[in-house]
């Protein structure tokens, strides 16, 4: 046994690696040799803890202090102070309305949430096997096994009611029970964390912070369906996870985890892991089969659905991370205790990624049917910098935004649903009253045009059309009729594509044209971005009641279009302005604003300029 | 040098996407040439032209020679919201390059690309295999310089 | 690993390895780590927990620390705090005290009032 009287967990997930918790470790690693204390102290690389946003963050055991926002000059600090002579350091803690919060428990971000999946995250060295073990890993695995039938451990997953947390939302029980009953003697399964939702990030915390929960989670289904064989397909801008997991089936392998006769029984097993290469459309299962097989990743047309033809053209069930995160803690703690979190319909917990113009940003597992309120005020903290919640965006690109009359319903699959968002992968985009609907949907149209595999015309033509238009609405040249011409196509496209890319990819356009409208015809009717967003749609003005004349901004204008003198102060030539904002920046007494719409001048001056081009033809 | 990478492989073509991405980490300059096409379609026994064709698909590959460094800014909502486009304007002004060029002494490519799963700590960039996050013009002036000096 | 008995014996010995992190504590020791108390010498005293618990296999106590409780004259100070009993708080600690506290304190259940200094909050 050894002699250690402190876990020092530092988080190393990718958001905290980001923010330099690798450099931190290492100058804990000096420190503590430098004074001798290494052998008291364990330093522990954990997977992500989820705050990502005070990152890099820790957990100090036994006490269980969370400090954030750490830099490699405080590591001198808590070593002398905290870990020598046991004076916490205040200064790193959480400030909670004057109030600091030093155990880990208490930081209001934790509150609300019941951690299923990312259970283990933050908590245990992803790379250990026995800290998984530890904590009950293998055990399910184990009595599944040994004490059950395939059928058996099928209908324990259907009680749970368990859904897939891929995005669609399918009956977990349903798709292996298909490949179950096919009579073949090769199948597969594959985990999906491909991940490419912008917004979402929990699948890669979920294969960095825990890997040997997805490869148990794995073989539980490998078992219920026959399968001997699997694949990890992980998207390449996850070099963690990949590394991780490929750890994990080595020492599972080790330990006689994973290869023949798992648990004396007749059940054989081995795992892979794949790589994708950048393409979106990759996460589409059948695009995701294909680039398995060292083909393009191109959708094809269901059915067949893998589960009758996948991989190499046998019977193949694909399942997400976080689904296969689940699974085991729902054998080990039972169906009846998983479904009696969450929904009628929705069961269980979700992991949601915040991002956006949020205080907490990071990642939150609460029980299906928590409210969008209570997810963003209560566990994230609410709007940063003051500014008013607006709109938020679930379900990222296939998603759609919802605003503030929504915040009160309850988050599951139908009744986003039914509201035009998606439950997509748990992101969860929230925006302020800064942002401007019709640029983000454009954006979101920006992203769908460039994933667009191309293989079908109606996502590959009609995308772009889309885009075309959001383009000229957001540079000021909208007409009349072109929402309804967005409406049209968005319908069409959704209806006639080949995968769920095109299928869902209007998504955000209609619904911000239902939610927004006005935005969007201020934009077309007006010329104007209320939000001043647009930078054809609004203009510079200096305000000669607070300019004090010191000529900054005329020379730092690049277009030399800002004239004046101390008396007369200065103004905007408007017609040559490049709308760059220099002059906002530096104006010393913040002088100029931001006023929405053209201005006369520039609307004078191309009349003028069309007039003339008119009678020289 | 591309056999070699080959034979860590089985010659069977689910093993193509592997062995590409090897392949091009490898290079310094970070890219896939037409003689390794041909190696890896010998290899596997497959039809050059088919591997260009998976080559294309992906946004990760380059048949064209690049930077001993590539940068990758995320373009994605989140990131954007956060003000990815500042960023790239200070990448932009400060390696003197627009994106998908490479800077004159080879030390830098500059690329877009779509969200790297690290939204909580946007504005997000990757340098080779290293994610920095929270940028602000001023860290990405360090960080340069630090990756510069190696 | 070929039965779930295995598993077992891996997971007891995993847990005994994360105790900390754990809710299984019977007897937590809180060690004052103020500069008075390291002056006086609380780092050995520390240290002696630490070696009689791992030499004594006793799984279900924690060695943690504190900082200054205000008690200088009475440092290395250390307090036992056992579920559901009022806390035991023990002054002038030495390694050969220590080494009595855990033999009759910690293992036998009976409290060295020599030792004490106060009890309760
Ligand atoms: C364009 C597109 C991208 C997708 N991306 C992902 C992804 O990144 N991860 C994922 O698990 N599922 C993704 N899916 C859903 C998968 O096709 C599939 O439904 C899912 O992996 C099934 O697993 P589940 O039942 O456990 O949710 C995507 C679907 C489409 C149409
Ligand atoms: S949006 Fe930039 S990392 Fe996700």
């Amino acid at each position: 046994m050894s002699l250690k009287r402190i876990d020092l967990l530092i988080c190393c997930g990718s958001g905290c690696i980001s923010a330099g918790a690798l450099k931190i470790k290492e100058r804990f690693h000096a420190v503590l040799s430098e004074k001798g204390l290494t052998n008291e102290i364990n330093i522990i690389e954990t997977g992500c803890m989820g705050p990502c946003d005070y990152g890099p963050v820790m957990v100090i055991y036994p006490e269980g202090i969370f400090y954030k926002k750490v830099t490699p000059e405080d590591v001198d600090e808590i070593v002398a102070e905290h870990f020598v002579k046991g004076r916490p350091v205040q200064r790193l803690m959480l400030q909670d309305e004057d109030k600091t919060i030093a155990a880990h428990k208490e930081v209001p971000f934790y509150q609300k949430q019941v951690k299923v999946a990312l259970a283990n995250c933050g908590f245990i060295d992803p790379e250990s096997l026995e800290e998984y073990i530890a904590t009950g890993g293998y055990e399910a695995l184990g009595t599944v096994l040994t004490q059950m039938t395939p059928q058996q451990a099928i209908d324990v997953v259907k009680e749970s009611g368990l859904r897939g947390r891929g995005g669609a939302g399918f009956p977990t029980h349903m798709k292996w029970k298909m490949v179950h009953d096919r009579k073949e003697d090769q199948k597969y399964v594959i985990c999906n964390g491909d991940e490419g939702d912008p917004g979402a990030f929990m699948d890669r915390s979920l294969l960095e912070g825990d890997p040997h929960r997805i490869l148990e989670g794995m073989m539980l289904c490998a078992y219920s369906i026959g399968a001997s064989q699997g694949f990890f397909y992980i998207r390449a801008e996850y070099p963690l996870a990949i590394k991780r997991i490929k750890q994990a089936i080595e020492q599972a392998r080790e330990v006689g985890l994973m290869g023949k006769n798992i648990f004396g029984t007749d059940f054989c097993f081995e795992a892979e892991v794949r790589t994708g290469a950048g393409a979106f459309v990759c996460g589409e299962e059948m695009a995701l089969i294909h680039s398995i097989e060292g083909e393009r990743g191109n959708p094809t047309p269901k059915p067949p659905y893998p589960a009758v033809s996948g991989l190499w053209g046998k019977p193949t069930v694909v399942n997400n991370v976080e689904t296969l995160a689940n699974l085991p803690t729902i054998f080990v703690k039972g169906a009846k205790w998983f479904s009696t979190m969450g929904t009628e319909t929705s069961k269980g917990t979700k992991v949601f990624a915040l991002t956006g113009d949020i205080r907490n940003t990071g990642l939150v597992e609460v029980p299906m049917g928590t409210t969008l309120r209570e997810m963003i005020f209560d566990v994230g903290g609410g709007m940063i910098g003051g500014n008013e919640f607006k709109a938020v965006q679930l379900g990222g690109p296939s998603g759609g935004c919802l605003t503030a009359e929504h915040l009160d319903v309850p988050v599951d699959y139908e009744t986003l649903k039914a509201r035009g968002a998606m439950m997509g992968s748990g992101g969860v985009i929230v925006m302020d009253d800064q942002k401007c609907m019709v640029n983000v949907a454009k954006f979101f149209m920006d992203f769908c045009v460039d994933e667009s595999c191309g293989k079908c015309s109606p996502c590959r033509i009609g995308l772009k059309q889309m885009y075309n238009i959001l383009d000229r609405i957001t540079k000021g040249e909208g007409q009349e009729g072109d929402i309804e011409e967005l409406q049209r196509l968005g319908e069409t496209v959704a209806k006639i594509s080949l995968c769920g890319l095109g299928q869902t990819a209007p998504n955000p356009v209609l619904s911000t044209i239902r939610y927004f409208r006005n935005e969007y015809e201020a934009h077309i009717k007006d010329k104007a971005c209320h939000t001043k967003v647009c930078r054809d749609l609004f203009h510079f003005k200096i305000d000669k009641s607070r300019c004090i004349g010191c000529s900054l901004c005329s020379r730092k204008c690049p277009a030399n279009c800002i004239s004046g003198s101390r008396e007369d102060k200065y103004t905007i030539g408007q017609v040559d302005c490049v709308k760059c904002g220099n002059c906002q920046d530096v104006c010393p007494v913040k002088a100029i604003d931001r006023i929405p719409g053209i201005h006369s001048d520039v609307t004078a001056h191309k009349e003028a300029l069309l007039k003339r081009k008119a009678r020289e033809d | 040098m591309y056999r070699e990478i080959c034979s860590k492989y089985a010659p069977d073509k689910d093993n193509l996407i592997c062995i590409l991405h090897e392949i091009q980490n490898s290079h310094p300059q970070h890219y896939i040439s037409e003689e390794a096409v041909q190696t890896v379609a010998e290899y596997l026994g497959v039809p050059a032209n088919h591997i260009y064709g998976v080559l294309t698909f992906y946004t990760m590959y380059s048949t064209k020679p690049r930077g001993q460094n590539i940068i990758r800014l995320c373009e994605s909502p989140p990131c954007y919201i956060k003000g990815s486009e500042n960023i790239l304007h200070k990448l932009m002004t400060l390696l003197d390059i627009e994106v998908g060029e490479t800077t004159k002494d080879g030390c830098f490519t500059l690329e877009l690309c779509a969200c790297l799963g690290v939204c909580g700590n946007a504005p997000v960039m990757m340098i080779n295999n290293d994610v920095y996050g929270d940028l602000t013009e001023e860290k990405v002036e360090e960080i340069i310089e630090k990756v510069r000096r190696g | 690993m070929k039965t779930l008995a295995d598993l077992k014996k891996i997971r007891e010995k995993a847990q005994e390895e994360m105790k900390l992190r754990g809710s299984s504590v019977r007897i937590k020791i809180v060690v004052g780590m103020g500069t008075s108390g390291i002056a006086m010498g609380a780092r050995e005293v520390m240290k002696t927990f630490l070696e009689e618990i791992s030499n004594r296999n006793l799984t279900d106590v924690i060695v943690t620390q504190t900082g200054e409780k205000g008690l200088s004259s009475l440092e290395p100070v250390v307090d036992l705090i056992e579920e559901d009993k009022p806390k035991v708080t023990y002054g002038n600690m030495t390694p050969d005290k220590v080494k009595k506290v855990v033999v009759e304190h910690i293992v036998n259940g009976r409290i060295v009032s020599d030792y004490v200094v106060a009890t309760g909050n």
